[in-house]
């Protein structure tokens, strides 16, 4: 009968774990900011709290004789708040450098069913058709502010390994891009000359890949090419080589044709006149979509390998440091459990042990999961990398830690902590105070 | 090993700290079970003997430019290769864009420079002679349920028809088999004839994306790939020839150094299990100081306390990282059903139960040693006293 009390106790124990857990997920920092003032209030002001706060005080103190089996969890939780965070700092890296690509109120029209540039192909007639399109904005000689655009992957080595050869993006484009896209500017050097070999590359590409330093010469189509200037963006464009579209299309045999249209509109609303147009347009069988939307959407599908990626390996090392912390903290409970029982015969109640041992490993974990992002920002923040994106070039980003990151990383390490705490903390609690007091 | 029993002892005389530490073990080596597996993935082939003697001819500048038909006879010229065939990205969605189907379109030789695809004589011969016959890999027959005689419409995500139809129909002739070595994928092409996708697409003209250039003798493959580029130098189509391995290592480097995360993953996972086997391990040895000391009371000399405790702790490891190993291998092919052929992990091979029992043993020693050190060393009058 005992027995079965105890284990309906544990089976109500683990369902309560659950439903704070789930509970803790949905906590935003604000909310928990409140729960831990509530806990210093009940902490300061009621009886029960004083006597937690001064058991925790005996085991916070008494730490230093423990710091070998501590560190266990400080480390061990470190560790997994780490790991998780430098994953997922890429996957916001990756998917925050296309998403900053492109804005509301320029759209890109690419063939009918492309998923990307690399698949499209639109015919000179087309190009006409797109930029006298209704919504279109005009510049100061009134010509439509569009730029059509060619895009070609060239071999070039890495930098990191030059026996790698990566996929990088060259994108011919018009003459009106660079109205298209103010954010880009030139850093070093001149644009290209529209009609000559010349290419400006991304700030990025240059970082990343070998020989684009502004004076360098360049095969391509088996041409020689000049790199004539180096520009930054501040997104997807960086991983990009930019030359004069003509020259491209003529150096690849492309004829008149393009790969897209990216025009300016008039304004963000204007962008469903456009599109109706394009739509209801016979003549033609086109995609627009804004490119703020096809940017995004280039990012979604490996942004979300690496969040599952992220958060398995997270968990299963979670686990690991979960009973980590547990073995830990038994072993706590147990070399304290004369002290404790003393405390219980001396009127001390369950609820202030339970708490100041659940404190007490909350405490650690707090310290792991601040060290693991700490280590991890240090370490990564900024961090410059490059994968191949959907369209089979290679997209430059940097790992990007931000705070929201970090907090995930808290709230992970606090998780742990919890669950590695409450059931040691119990055990201290339930502890017959006779057997204990005669425990050696 | 007659000691055996009472190492066992020694290990489970806290039941509940042993089972703690032993399910840590079991994670960390799952966990490196699960990304061995997917280190291996990423440089497939790379120590198999299969294919040694292909050497794969594209663009040099760029994998999307295709090169000229006329390549492949000049290529045959050379002397020291068998067998030239030629293959073009096809580029294939099954329905949604999330089905991607590794399709290739082939030229007719393409299943004979692949001795490691084995296709029954009739299908083979049902392939020659259709125009929008296809044979399939059995695990993607599998994913899908495709049988013989089944007809596919399958999109191409870049080759319209002459009618600016995306979907193309195509007929299942034969389902083949691949042997075990295989590069990996393998067991996953859609191969259609080339011709029939050379006459209804409405932009290539006689073009293919790569030449699969078959050797006499895998050792003359440096001096036939210079001859195969020297063919097209300074011409617009300059090639890249390497050995089918590298240009399949190539596309897993460009992702990103793979390996280089995984070790900084399980650097961190192997330092955390490291710290905590070594606090378990102290505290055990600890607990039992008197325990030790009588052992050397009665005999034991200082040398054989030493080796029982780090047995103990290698045991440890041993069985916590076989068990995790074992779960590895469990789900290293349930993950690769769930990911939808997107991540095909090998099962844990050779390579890393060897690696993986290396890490046991060493890790064991490790944690072990100062515990251990602090056994051998011990007084047994002091310890027998308490002090």
């Amino acid at each position: 009968m005992r027995k079965f009390k105890s284990f309906l106790g544990n089976l109500g124990l683990l369902a309560m774990l659950a439903i704070v857990l789930v509970i803790w997920v949905q906590l935003t920092p604000l909310l928990v900011g409140a729960l831990a003032l509530l806990l210093l209030l009940w902490l300061v002001l009621t009886r029960r709290g004083r006597q937690t706060l001064s058991v925790t005080g005996v085991g916070i103190s008494t730490l230093g004789q423990r710091i070998g089996a501590s560190s266990v969890i400080v480390i061990g939780i470190a560790g997994v708040v780490g790991v998780l965070v430098a994953v997922l700092a890429m996957g916001d890296g990756f998917a925050a450098t296309l998403q900053q690509t492109g804005s509301n109120d320029t759209a890109i029209v690419l063939r009918g069913g492309s998923s990307a540039e690399l698949n499209s192909v639109l015919e000179r007639d087309n190009i006409s058709v797109i930029e006298q399109a209704p919504g279109v904005a005009r510049g100061s000689k009134g010509e439509p502010v569009a730029s059509a655009e060619l895009s070609v992957v060239v071999n070039l080595p890495k930098k990191s390994d030059p026996s790698v050869d990566a996929n990088v993006q060259i994108r011919g484009v018009g003459e009106e891009a660079w109205a298209l896209r103010p954010n880009v500017r030139i850093l070093q050097g001149r644009r290209f000359t529209p009609g000559l070999r010349e290419l400006v590359v991304g700030q990025g590409a240059q970082h990343q890949f070998a020989g684009l330093e502004v004076g360098k010469q360049l095969r391509l189509a088996g041409q020689q090419w000049a790199v004539v200037g180096t520009f930054a963006s501040g997104d997807s464009h960086d991983s990009e080589l930019w030359g004069d579209m003509q020259t491209v299309a003529a150096a690849y045999r492309r004829g008149a044709s393009a790969q897209s249209v990216t025009v300016r509109l008039v304004s963000p609303q204007a962008f469903d006149t456009f599109k109706a147009a394009l739509v209801s347009d016979p003549r033609l069988k086109v995609d627009v979509s804004t490119t703020r939307e096809y940017f995004s959407k280039q990012s979604e599908n490996l942004t979300k390998v690496i969040r599952i990626v992220g958060i398995t390996v997270g968990t299963i090392m979670a686990i690991g440091a979960i009973f980590g912390a547990l073995n830990t903290m038994f072993a706590a409970v147990s070399t304290r459990a004369r002290e404790i029982a003393t405390l219980r015969a001396i009127g001390f109640r369950g609820v202030p042990v339970v708490v100041s041992v659940l404190l007490e490993t909350m405490l650690l974990a707090l310290i792991g999961g601040a060290l693991g992002g700490l280590i991890t920002w240090l370490i990564f923040n900024g961090y410059t990398a490059s994968t191949l994106g959907s369209s089979f070039s290679q997209v430059v980003f940097q790992f990007k830690v931000s705070p929201q990151l970090l907090w995930t990383g808290i709230q992970w390490a606090m998780a742990i902590g919890f669950v590695g705490g409450v059931f040691p903390a119990v055990r201290a609690a339930r502890l017959p105070v006779t057997t204990a007091l005669r425990e050696l | 090993m007659k000691y055996l029993h009472l190492i066992w002892a020694a290990l489970f005389r806290r039941k509940t700290r042993t089972m703690l530490t032993l399910v840590s073990i079991v994670t960390a080596f799952l966990l490196f079970g699960m990304l061995d597996a997917v280190r291996t993935a990423f440089d497939s082939g790379s120590k198999s003997l299969v294919g040694v003697d292909r050497l794969i001819t594209s663009s040099r500048y760029s994998i999307i430019q295709s090169l000229p038909q006329a390549l492949q006879s000049r290529i045959s010229g050379i002397a020291g290769v068998r067998d030239v065939a030629y293959a073009n990205w096809f580029g294939g969605i099954y329905q949604d864009p999330k089905n991607f189907v590794f399709s290739y379109a082939v030229s007719p030789n393409y299943l004979d420079v692949y001795p490691e695809i084995h296709l029954a004589p009739e299908q083979r011969k049902a392939f020659d002679s259709s125009r929008t016959g296809v044979v399939i890999g059995p695990t993607l027959a599998q994913k899908y349920g495709w049988k013989v005689g089944d007809k596919i419409p399958l999109q191409s995500t870049i080759f319209p028809q002459k009618n600016g139809d995306k979907t193309w129909a195509f007929d299942i002739v034969g389902i083949y088999s691949v042997d075990d070595d295989a590069a990996n994928g393998m067991d996953q092409l859609f191969l259609l004839h080339w011709k029939y996708f050379d006459e209804a697409s409405l932009y290539t003209r006689h073009e293919m994306g790569w030449y699969i250039d078959r050797l006499q003798d895998a050792s003359q493959g440096d001096r036939v790939s210079k001859a195969i580029d020297a063919l097209s130098e300074n011409s617009d189509h300059e090639t890249k020839t390497q050995t089918e391995q590298a240009f399949n290592a190539s596309f897993a480097k460009q992702l990103g150094d793979i390996g280089l995360i995984v070790s900084a993953i399980m650097g961190a996972v192997f330092f955390t299990l490291i710290l905590l086997t070594a606090n378990t391990m102290t505290q055990a040895v600890r607990e039992r100081t008197s325990e030790l000391a009588v052992l050397k009371t009665i005999g034991f000399s200082s040398n054989s306390v030493l080796a029982m405790v780090l047995a103990e702790s290698v045991m440890l490891l041993v069985l916590g990282g076989v068990i995790g190993l074992s779960l590895a291998a469990l789900l290293a092919p349930i993950v690769s059903k769930g990911s939808g052929g997107m991540l095909n992990l090998p099962t844990v091979g050779g390579a890393s139960w060897a690696m993986g029992v290396g890490l046991m043993v060493i890790i064991g020693l490790v944690v072990g040693a100062l515990p251990a050190i602090r056994a051998m060393r011990l007084n047994i009058v002091d310890a027998l006293a308490g002090r």
